[in-house]
């Protein structure tokens, strides 16, 4: 953990989120904050809410009642500005979500043309990416001639693009074999610490979510247990 | 660069319909082109007809159709006396029928009129137009649906007339036409002592508005316009523009209704992918720019596409001997420009709503459904 971790980044107050005039309740009542450059898994069983969860801290959905605070800017309800901050955010999900069509590049530097950078530094950033997770060698295939693996470390170099304070990724390794799944987590717990991101993953491998700082036990839309793993680093 | 990329990637993934979309402006373009093309060069003709060198052309007050205009003879006898002017010719409009061709256009005209003077001689002698009772010229273009050579008698309306001369003129309607001696036109027309119009040169221009003030002043029946303000008000003109207008534009809009229905579908069948742009940092205004982006380009490429199918029916359509004269060939740029622009403004208009439905496409509930 860093040495500014006193200061929360992600603040969760009391979010209740449900479905069709709360016929579906999926989030009961969270609260949980996240201090600067924590890694924290958010386990729990199929349907807890932990994608929902998720989504609402990155702005890609509102909360029915409750309010989140990311990087000191409480989200508010339908502002135009929402899509701002999703140049603070990374996401990362289970599958891919690459863009056909599209080169290993190009799909790296999405982000990038929706802030606006420069291509000199985007492609600057890029390489440095693709160096770290070992796919500079790949950068002009087409996504159709990529690996599994591949995918995924491009979806990773995707959401890292605007150096964003924090990755939240939503069963990274979910769709990989063993070895490949290993191969990633490693990869975005590197990442993270030498990036100094934030990281908020939601995961069923106990095994990876014991190596983050902290684990977060959800059920039935609420956190059941907040707890330091202590062998993180 | 990546953004462009973006655009083409998502037409080339559907290649037919995009190439369908494609064709459907630029068929609507090559129609507008050439019907705007085609009645502009008819209204050209037609004005050309009451512009052989002269500036002004004078006819009855309130006709919407020169065919039923009566000049007075006495008013062009008047009008020749004046010292402002250097020519005034009356002539008279006429259509008429014969076996197998419903419409024949008729001029009276006197021989030193300037469309028989300035025309091409093809047979025949010029003083042979007026001395020889019953006998007409004709357009080369009339002697050949008709038949008719030097010497022959055709039958025209109610009369049989001789044919004493074949000319070629430039302008369509001249050359599909019959010429009569205007004495010989009137009483065949029944229009004893009176013309359809006047054609007037004047020895200078700048007499234009005291011509103009003297017409009013001594024939209050009738009214004097120049050229280009008859062009402007002859409401035969309007409604030949406003139809051609008319015709592309619907033709246009189907156009555009080709184009929304492809971005239409272009939009459903990638919610999945606005979703991920919108994911990763692209906002209402980026969504919207890469729709209409790729409805502009089949636009514009459907409109270059339709510009150059429209130039070769044009071409194709002047080569036909039956239409000689009759397809002014020479493309405006204006009225190009103006179909490129309603072309690529149609294609923007079809983008509208399936932009607007994109905009709304929400991240959360597209990615859910993997």
């Amino acid at each position: 953990m860093n040495s500014d971790s006193s200061r929360p980044v992600l603040i969760v107050e009391d979010v209740r989120k449900s479905y069709e005039n709360d016929a579906i309740r999926v989030l009961n009542g969270v609260n949980f904050t996240v201090h600067r450059g924590q890694t924290v898994a958010l386990c729990g069983p199929s349907g807890c809410g932990k994608s929902t969860l998720l989504h609402l801290m990155g702005a890609l959905d509102e909360p029915t009642t409750g309010r989140i605070c990311v990087n000191g800017q409480w989200l508010q309800r339908g502002s135009s500005t929402l899509h701002l901050l999703r140049h603070q955010v990374g996401f990362v999900f289970q599958l891919h979500h690459l863009i056909p069509g599209l080169t290993l590049e190009e799909n790296c530097l999405i982000p990038a043309v929706a802030a606006g950078t420069s291509r000199g530094e985007a492609q600057q950033r890029l390489l440095q990416l693709a160096e770290r997770t070992g796919i500079a060698h790949r950068l002009k295939q087409p996504i159709q001639k990529l690996s599994g693996g591949e995918r995924q470390r491009t979806a990773l170099c995707r959401a890292l693009m605007n150096r964003p304070g924090i990755l939240l990724a939503d069963e990274p390794t979910g769709a990989l074999d063993e070895k490949t799944s290993e191969q990633i987590f490693a990869l975005l717990m590197e990442l993270a610490q030498t990036e100094e991101i934030t990281l908020v993953m939601a995961t069923h491998d106990r095994s990876l979510a014991r190596q983050c700082d902290r684990l977060v036990e959800m059920r039935d839309g609420m956190v059941v247990e907040s707890s330091d793993t202590g062998e993180a680093k | 660069m990546i953004f462009f990329k973006l655009i083409l990637t998502n037409l080339s993934r559907h290649r037919v319909r995009t190439a369908i979309s494609i064709a459907g402006i630029a068929f609507s373009v090559a129609a507008m082109l050439t019907v705007v093309t085609i009645l502009q060069g008819a209204v050209a003709m037609f004005s050309g007809l009451l512009s052989a060198n002269s500036q002004i052309v004078v006819f009855e007050k309130n006709v919407s159709d020169l065919f039923f205009s009566n000049v007075p003879d006495s008013a062009a006898k008047q009008i020749q006396s004046w010292s402002m002017v250097d020519q005034a010719n009356p002539v008279l409009f006429g259509i008429v029928a014969s076996t197998d061709h419903p419409i024949i256009t008729c001029f009276g005209v006197t021989a030193d009129d300037a469309r028989l003077r300035d025309s091409k001689w093809i047979a025949g002698q010029r003083n042979s137009f007026g001395p020889v009772p019953d006998g007409v010229l004709l357009g080369q273009r009339a002697s050949d649906f008709l038949h008719a050579r030097l010497g022959s008698q055709v039958a025209i309306g109610h009369g049989t007339f001789k044919v004493v001369g074949i000319i070629r003129l430039k302008n369509g309607f001249e050359d599909g036409g019959v010429f009569m001696p205007l004495a010989m036109a009137q009483k065949f027309f029944h229009k004893q002592d009176a013309s359809s119009v006047i054609t007037v040169k004047l020895r200078n221009r700048k007499d234009a508005a005291e011509f103009k003030r003297m017409v009013a002043q001594r024939f209050p029946t009738l009214v004097a316009l120049k050229d280009q303000e008859f062009d402007r008000t002859y409401s035969q003109f309007k409604i030949l523009k406003a139809t051609a207008w008319a015709v592309g534009i619907c033709g246009l809009l189907l156009g555009g209704l080709g184009v929304a229905n492809t971005m239409i579908m272009s939009v459903f069948t990638r919610i999945r992918e606005i979703a991920i742009l919108r994911v990763n940092g692209f906002s209402n205004g980026q969504i919207a720019a890469m729709i209409f982006g790729e409805s502009g380009f089949v636009s514009i490429l459907g409109a270059v596409v339709g510009l150059l199918l429209g130039i070769a029916t044009i071409f194709l359509l002047k080569m036909i001997p039956a239409l000689h004269g009759y397809i002014d060939s020479h493309l405006q740029p204006w009225v190009m420009l103006i179909v490129v622009m309603l072309a690529f403004l149609t294609g923007i208009a079809g983008a509208l709503y399936p932009a607007a439905y994109a905009m709304r496409v929400r991240a959360v509930e597209a990615l859910r459904f993997e």
